[in-house]
C-alpha cells in the first residue's frame, strides 16, 4: 500500500459460451451476479467483498482476461499514480465511470509482458454480501458450492518481466514477496504484493505476451478446498491439479478449468508478508517442488496450458 | 446413444467414443494419451488434432487456436468435437516453449534436509 494501491479491484474474463460460465463461476464457485451491462457482460462478486463487484464475464470467441484492476485509497492517489504511470513512460487510457456499471474512472496501462492493468478509486458500495454491517452473523446461508471468499489474485504469463517488475514496485509501491530464479541469474517468476498477502499479482515469463495462467479465489480451510476437489468431481468439471500445497506461497491449493478453459485457483493458507520481508527465493531446479510441494515433479499441463 | 470408432493414424490408437462425448473425453476415460490434455474447454489449443475422415459435431472453441481457415482444414480441439461417424483423427505438432522444455528436462529436486 506503500503508494496508496489498496487491493485486486476486478478481473475481465472471456468466455465462449456466458451460460455455461455463469454455472461455473455462480453454482461451483459460489459467486454472486450483481448486474449485466448492455454489452451483455455479466457481473459477479464474492460474498466478503464490499464493493459492487469483482468479476466481470465477457462472452466472446477467444477465453483469457481483458484487464485486471487494482483498487486506490482516492481520487487523489488514481491522479498522482496516473502522472507517475506517464513519468515511466506508460501510455495511459483513461476511461470514463459508468463503462463498467457502478465503477468511477479507470485509467488504463500495458505492461511489458503484454497484459492491460487499470487503477481506480471509486466503485458502487453495496457492504459485503448475506451478512449486516451491524452485528453481523459469521457467513451468510445462501452461498452456492465453493463459497468462495474473495477474488485474490491472478498470474499472468509473458515476456519483459524486470520491466514489469520496475513498473510495480517503483511506480505503484507494490513488493516483491517471491521469485523464482534461473542459474543464470534471471527471474522467471516474480510474485508482487500491495498488502500482507503473499502475492496480489504474480508473472511468470513467457516468450508469448498477455497470457492468462489462472484467476484464484480464497476459501478458509484445508477442508473447503478437500470439498471443492468433490464438487469439481461432482460437476464433472476439468481438473489440472490438486488438492495439493505449493512450494511458492505454501499454499493449500486446487485448480480447475471454467468451461471456455480458462484456470480457476481456489486455496486457502500460506504465508504473509511485509514490506521489510526480504523476498523468498525458489531456484529453477527446484521448480517442481516450488509448484507442487507434494510431487516434486513438473506437470507440463500446469506450465504450458494458458488462454 | 450410438458408439463410433475413434482412430489415431499417427499413433496407431483405436477408442470407442459415443456420439455425445468429446473425443477426447472417451480417450482420457480408457487411459489412452494419443492427444495432449489441456484445458478440457476449448480454450487452450493442447489436443488440436486434424480430423482426416468422419463426420462430427463441434462445440465452442477458442478462435485463437482454430481460427476459420484450419477449421476448414478439419483442425479442431479433441474436447469440443462429437462424432457422428467412425472418425480418423492425426496429431498436429505443437509449438514447444523454451523455458519449459528447459525445466522439465532439469533434474527432479534435490534438497534432502530431512535427513
Amino acid at each position: 500500500m506503500k503508494k496508496g494501491v489498496m487491493r485486486p479491484g476486478h478481473v475481465q474474463i472471456r468466455v465462449l459460451d456466458m451460460k455455461e460460465a455463469l454455472e461455473h463461476y455462480t453454482d461451483l464457485m459460489g459467486l454472486i451476479e450483481t448486474d449485466r451491462d448492455d454489452q451483455g457482460r455479466v457481473y459477479l462478486k464474492a460474498w466478503t467483498e464490499v464493493d459492487k463487484f469483482s468479476v466481470v464475464l465477457r462472452e466472446t470467441d477467444q477465453p483469457g482476461c481483458d484487464f485486471m484492476g487494482f483498487k486506490v485509497l482516492d481520487e487523489n492517489t488514481l491522479v498522482s499514480l496516473t502522472q507517475d504511470l506517464k513519468g515511466f513512460g506508460l501510455e495511459v487510457e483513461e476511461i470514463p465511470a459508468e463503462e463498467l456499471k457502478g465503477c468511477g474512472r479507470r485509467v488504463r496501462f500495458t505492461v511489458a509482458s503484454g497484459h492491460a492493468f487499470e487503477l481506480y478509486a471509486d466503485k458502487e458500495y453495496t457492504g459485503k454480501w448475506g451478512v449486516t454491517e451491524v452485528n453481523p452473523e459469521a457467513w451468510p446461508r445462501d452461498l452456492s458450492g465453493m463459497k468462495a471468499v474473495r477474488f485474490d489474485h491472478a498470474l499472468f504469463y509473458g515476456p519483459n518481466l524486470p520491466e514489469v517488475l520496475d513498473v510495480f514496485t517503483n511506480v505503484l509501491g507494490f513488493h516483491l514477496a517471491e521469485q523464482v530464479m534461473d542459474p543464470d541469474g534471471n527471474r522467471i517468476a516474480q510474485f508482487l504484493t500491495a498488502s500482507m498477502k503473499e502475492h496480489d499479482i504474480a508473472f511468470i515469463h513467457s516468450d508469448q505476451p498477455g497470457q492468462l495462467h489462472h484467476t484464484s479465489y480464497y476459501l478458509e480451510t484445508w477442508e473447503d478446498v478437500l470439498r471443492a476437489a468433490d464438487l469439481i468431481s461432482m460437476t464433472d468439471t476439468s481438473i489440472d491439479i490438486g488438492p495439493t500445497r505449493h512450494g511458492l506461497t505454501h499454499g493449500k491449493t486446487i485448480y480447475f478449468f471454467d468451461p471456455s478453459g480458462n484456470r480457476c485457483e481456489v486455496f486457502c493458507g500460506g504465508d504473509y508478508t511485509y514490506p521489510d520481508h526480504k523476498p523468498v527465493t525458489w531456484t529453477a531446479d527446484e521448480l517442481g517442488k516450488a509448484i507442487f510441494y507434494h510431487d516434486r515433479q513438473l506437470n507440463e499441463r500446469f506450465l504450458t496450458v494458458l488462454t | 446413444m450410438p458408439a463410433y470408432r475413434v482412430f489415431n493414424r499417427t499413433t496407431g490408437d483405436s477408442f470407442t467414443c459415443d456420439g455425445d462425448q468429446s473425443v477426447l473425453k472417451a480417450m482420457e476415460a480408457v487411459g489412452k494419451k494419443c492427444v495432449p490434455v489441456g484445458c478440457r474447454g476449448g480454450g487452450c489449443g493442447f489436443c488440436k488434432i486434424r480430423v482426416v475422415e468422419g463426420d462430427f459435431e463441434c462445440g465452442k472453441m477458442s478462435k485463437a487456436h482454430v481460427p476459420p481457415e484450419a477449421l476448414a482444414q478439419g483442425e479442431v480441439l479433441a474436447c469440443r468435437i462429437y462424432p457422428q461417424a467412425d472418425l480418423t483423427i492425426e496429431c498436429v505438432p505443437q509449438p514447444v516453449d523454451a523455458v519449459v522444455e528447459q525445466a522439465t528436462r532439469a533434474k527432479q529436486t534435490t534438497t534432502k534436509a530431512m535427513r
